[in-house]
């Protein structure tokens, strides 16, 4: 098999992947995690926390 | 006046920088956006504790799902972060992320100029590997509580973007500066005359998400070729390089942001970025004996 073959089937098995995990993510409720921790002032990240 | 390929890249760089940061009017009174945007992660390095932030930093959200979650991973960011790296890599860095524009501008203070060596650059992705991802998901910071151990500790940018600004608008918080704001405010100084001395000091040595999209670069779509019949090995490319690759020998190496200043000084034009399927390794300079 070619290198840019390997290559591109590499890509879509990556973005496969990413859909997945995007798609998990957001059915077990983690877009309101990141919504509710970026919507507060972060004690962590203000070096505070 | 000619529109180079830089002053394009700047005018990206600055509109990324604005629409990452549109609430400026928050700084005056230290409040920070609430907003449903900031459910959508950022490209780049932006904290979402600065008051103009208008998205969520991705490497905060990637802790902050591994914190909340029973399967202590963030899939949700992780995801995000994948599919914008096989698609871009670190172009990301290059023209979006707002932390990388201000790191050129820094750059821009007159000073001794300097280069760092390889091993270095490796350090990012033990900080990736240790304080973003195995830390929140383990508790191993000793207070047996899971945290975002890299903002906690480490990130620069969040005391820069965020600490900095909110404790000065919000006195009633600073009786709780301690140990941990200490550590982090001098990492920041490192950081800064790092920034001055060293072209992208924190991108090449520090940044997490640099880190991701740099192990992406090799296949990303957005992706750089040599054409090995105009390359004549002058050099003149690696000689420009803000990020000390030598992309006539390694066009996709993981360090490259594609920030194009390669292609414009190659007397030959044998370089070239897009976006492109075909990774063309046979017009790659086989290097092997070099
Ligand atoms: S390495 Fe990090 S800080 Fe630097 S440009 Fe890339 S994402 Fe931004
Ligand atoms: S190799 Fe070229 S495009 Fe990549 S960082 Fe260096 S100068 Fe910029």
């Amino acid at each position: 098999m070619g290198s840019d073959k390997r290559t591109n089937i590499f890509r879509i098995l990556l973005i496969i992947i990413a859909v997945v995990m995007i798609v998990f993510g957001v059915m077990h409720g983690e877009v309101s995690i990141a919504l509710r921790k970026a919507i507060k002032i972060c004690l962590e990240c203000i070096g505070i926390g | 006046m000619k529109i180079t390929r830089e002053i394009k890249r700047k005018i990206i760089q600055v509109a990324a920088f604005g629409y990452s940061n549109p609430w400026l009017g928050n700084f005056a009174g230290g409040n920070i956006y609430q907003g449903n945007w900031k459910q959508f992660c950022n490209p780049g390095m932006n904290c979402y504790s600065c008051p103009a932030a208008g998205l969520a930093c991705p490497i905060g959200a990637m802790q902050a799902g591994a914190n909340s979650q029973s399967y202590r991973f963030g899939f949700y960011a992780t995801g995000v972060v994948l599919a914008i790296g096989v698609v871009l890599g670190r172009a990301v860095c290059g023209f979006l992320c707002p932390f990388g524009l201000l790191q050129e501008l820094i750059h821009k203070i007159p000073s001794p100029k300097l280069h760092l060596p390889k091993w270095t650059t490796y350090i990012k992705y033990a900080l990736l590997a240790i304080f973003v991802i195995l830390m929140p998901m383990l508790a191993m910071d000793g207070t047996g509580v899971r945290s975002p151990s890299f903002c906690k500790y480490i990130c620069p940018v969040g005391t820069l973007e965020g600490g900095i600004p909110i404790l000065a608008s919000h006195p009633e918080l600073r009786s709780l500066i301690g140990g941990i704001f200490t550590l982090k405010m001098a990492i920041l100084i490192v950081v800064i005359v790092g920034c001055v001395l060293v072209s992208r000091f924190f991108c090449k040595v520090m940044c997490p998400l640099g880190a991701i999209y740099g192990m992406l670069n090799k296949v990303s779509l957005y992706r750089m070729d040599v054409d090995s019949a105009k390359c004549i090995s002058c050099a003149a490319c690696s000689k420009v390089c803000p990020m000390d690759v030598e992309p006539y020998k390694v066009p996709n190496s993981a360090e490259c942001i594609r920030c194009g200043h390669c292609i414009t000084a190659c007397p030959k034009e044998a370089l070239s970025a897009g976006f492109k399927l075909n990774t063309k390794e046979s017009n790659t300079i086989d290097m092997k004996g070099a």
